[in-house]
């Protein structure tokens, strides 16, 4: 295995080299983001912003071409043209239903289509499995690629294993953008977040994402706060940029803001584009595009008038 | 140990998706008694409180109307229970802030008991009663039954202070609506010691909301929030109705006036079966048969 590696990529990380979280200061703080006033014209290009950094999802066994294209559809004009609303950045489906995006899409889209893969949402399946998957999805025309860690391996202390699926899953993407799912809600502490946070970057992803969303706890404040952290430190020591995406659990406009708050004080302006920060969701677009509407119009708007989410 | 002691007075709660909520705007108003004693402070409801209880009414709506209309009956029926058993508190709470004895305000309150149990009755029959079944050429079996329109903002008179809003407030929920009261400005206090009551009955948190304050100041946002579906108004007011018809115009909602005396509320005009239709829409099916 160890020959796929890239040696740049070596497996450094040890449990020793990555600093601890501390538990109260992390969700305390996270909880101040919540706290700023954010009104009238920010607001308005803060919950633009939003729906421009959304991978409008749909994640479920009953999905349909015919969902699928309309999911693409609400993506690439999510409302009415005149409150200038810009496109999500992607939708988010099965492997299966990569190819009826791409066909909807055609191959000029600014939305993109970013597929789970590795045996989403448990990945326990075999390696050899999960890279044929990846590859599939790829030649299927994925922009991108939602991996999940092995969190069977992570748990039992095989670090070294994670590792080397998340780099043969690298290769496997070619260019492809590359996401690892950590699956926070499953590793139990935040220590071990930080951990897999740096495995995942150092082994080649281009952006960690905290959930599944099929697991509850989902993306939670302090847990995004500390992978915003892990990601920061990585710069600092290596100058490479990772994205961040908090995926599941996020369903309000004031929580998407407050999500935009922590980014921008936690990494900066460099972060606060679609290239590099994503919402995972399915019902949060509607909610935003509704206080849209509502800060333009003057008034309190109804989920009647806007399509489903 | 000397027997000087202070009140305890209470500032009465407002009553949203089932939890007892002060104005997020932390403001507050004195209720008077008629006289223009004051009695206890109120919360003074913001734009962002009736937003709020919209927001608490929407899935408690959801899940009321799929309820059985028989449990929905039964859940009204408890209601009434729970009021005859705290009828003595109504009583002096009538008493006390609209000036009328306690055997008017006896009487005032053994009326709402048997309203709700009147409208309680009426759950699980509206449907049979104002549905239809309706002949056509084509063979199709025909039928047209009443449907919950949604959310009911609910603008309640000054007096009689109890027994009106009940008589409001039950032909709207019993067919799985959700209501928003807006409590009288006058004598706002027997709604909300009525919502203490109702807290404590089966009825889900946020089929019932219930709000203080002034009028004027919601009026507009009541009509144009687009997730309120229909508004009964019963507050007599000619600047009221003015300014809730014209904000309706623009879109469309369902705005119904009740014009009844102090008086015909405690008559059979105020337990009229047919105000259920004014806050329900009527879906027909065409169901196809013998082919």
């Amino acid at each position: 295995m160890t020959e796929l590696l890239p040696t740049t990529r070596r497996f450094r990380t040890m449990r020793e080299a990555v600093p601890t979280v501390d538990q109260v200061m992390v969700e305390e703080r996270a909880a101040s983001f919540g706290k700023r006033s954010i009104k009238t014209s920010a607001k308005l290009a803060g919950l633009k912003m939003a729906v421009s950094m959304c991978d409008l999802t749909t994640l479920e066994g009953k999905d349909t071409p015919g969902k699928v294209a309309y999911l693409c559809r609400k993506a690439i004009q999510p409302i009415d043209p005149k409150y200038n609303v810009p496109s999500c950045a992607a939708v988010c489906v099965y492997p299966n239903m990569v190819r009826y995006a791409r066909k909807f899409l055609g191959d000029n889209s600014p939305v993109n289509i970013a597929a789970v893969a590795t045996g989403f949402p448990s990945g326990q399946y075999p390696l050899r499995t999960k890279l044929e998957e990846v590859r599939r999805t790829v030649a299927d025309g994925a922009d991108e690629i939602d991996m999940v860690i092995d969190r069977c391996a992570f748990l039992a202390g095989d670090h070294a294993k994670v590792f080397d699926e998340i780099a043969a899953t690298k290769e496997a993407c070619g260019p492809t953008h590359l996401k690892v799912i950590l699956e926070t809600g499953e590793l139990v502490t935040y220590d071990n977040v930080r951990l897999a946070s740096e495995i995942a970057m150092q082994a080649g992803g281009d952006f960690i994402k905290t959930s599944t969303g099929k697991v509850s706890p989902a993306a939670t404040m302090p847990v995004t706060l500390v992978m915003l952290e892990a990601i920061r430190d990585y710069f600092f020591a290596t100058g490479i940029r990772i994205g961040m995406k908090p995926a599941g659990g996020i369903r309000t406009s004031k929580q998407a803001l407050a999500y935009l708050v922590m980014v921008k004080e936690t990494l900066g302006d460099d972060w606060l584009n679609p290239e590099m920060f994503r919402f995972g969701a399915s019902t949060l677009v509607n909610d935003v595009l509704m206080q849209i509407v509502k800060n333009v119009e003057g008034n309190y708007q109804g989920a009647d008038y806007f399509s489903l989410s | 140990m000397s027997d000087l002691r202070l009140d305890v007075r209470k500032t009465y709660k407002m009553y949203v998706g089932g939890q007892f909520i002060r104005s997020e705007s932390g403001r507050f108003l004195p209720a008077k008694s008629s006289a223009g004693e004051h009695l206890d402070n109120i919360c003074h409801a913001s734009r962002k409180d009736l937003r709020d209880a919209v927001v608490a009414a929407r899935p408690a709506t959801d899940g009321w109307a799929k309820k059985t209309a028989y449990l929905r009956s039964q859940i009204l029926y408890r209601a009434a229970e729970m009021l005859e058993n705290r009828a003595s508190a109504l009583i002096a709470e009538i008493a006390r802030s609209t000036g009328v004895s306690n055997g008017q305000a006896r009487k005032e309150v053994t009326l709402a008991i048997d309203r709700l149990v009147y409208f309680a009755g009426w759950s699980d029959k509206f449907s049979q009663v104002f549905g239809s079944v309706n002949p056509v050429a084509s063979s199709h079996f025909n039928f047209t039954t009443p449907e919950p329109t949604g959310i009911v903002v609910v603008l309640a008179p000054d007096e009689p202070s109890l027994v009106a809003l009940v008589s409001l407030v039950a032909p709207i929920i019993l067919t799985g609506n959700s209501a928003i009261v807006v409590a009288s400005e006058k004598y706002p206090l027997p709604a909300l010691t009525f919502a203490e009551i109702l807290a404590t009955s089966d009825l889900p948190g946020g089929v019932i909301n219930i709000l203080s304050g002034k009028h004027a100041e919601l009026l507009p946002h009541i009509a144009s929030h687009m997730d309120i579906n229909a508004i009964v108004d019963a507050s007599g007011s000619a600047e009221t109705q003015v300014a809730l018809q014209k904000g309706v115009a623009t879109n469309l909602k369902r705005y119904t006036v009740r014009t009844l005396s102090d008086k015909d509320w405690f008559t059979k005009a105020g337990e009229d079966p047919y105000w259920i239709m004014d806050t329900v829409e009527f879906k027909t099916a065409w169901h196809p048969i013998g082919i």
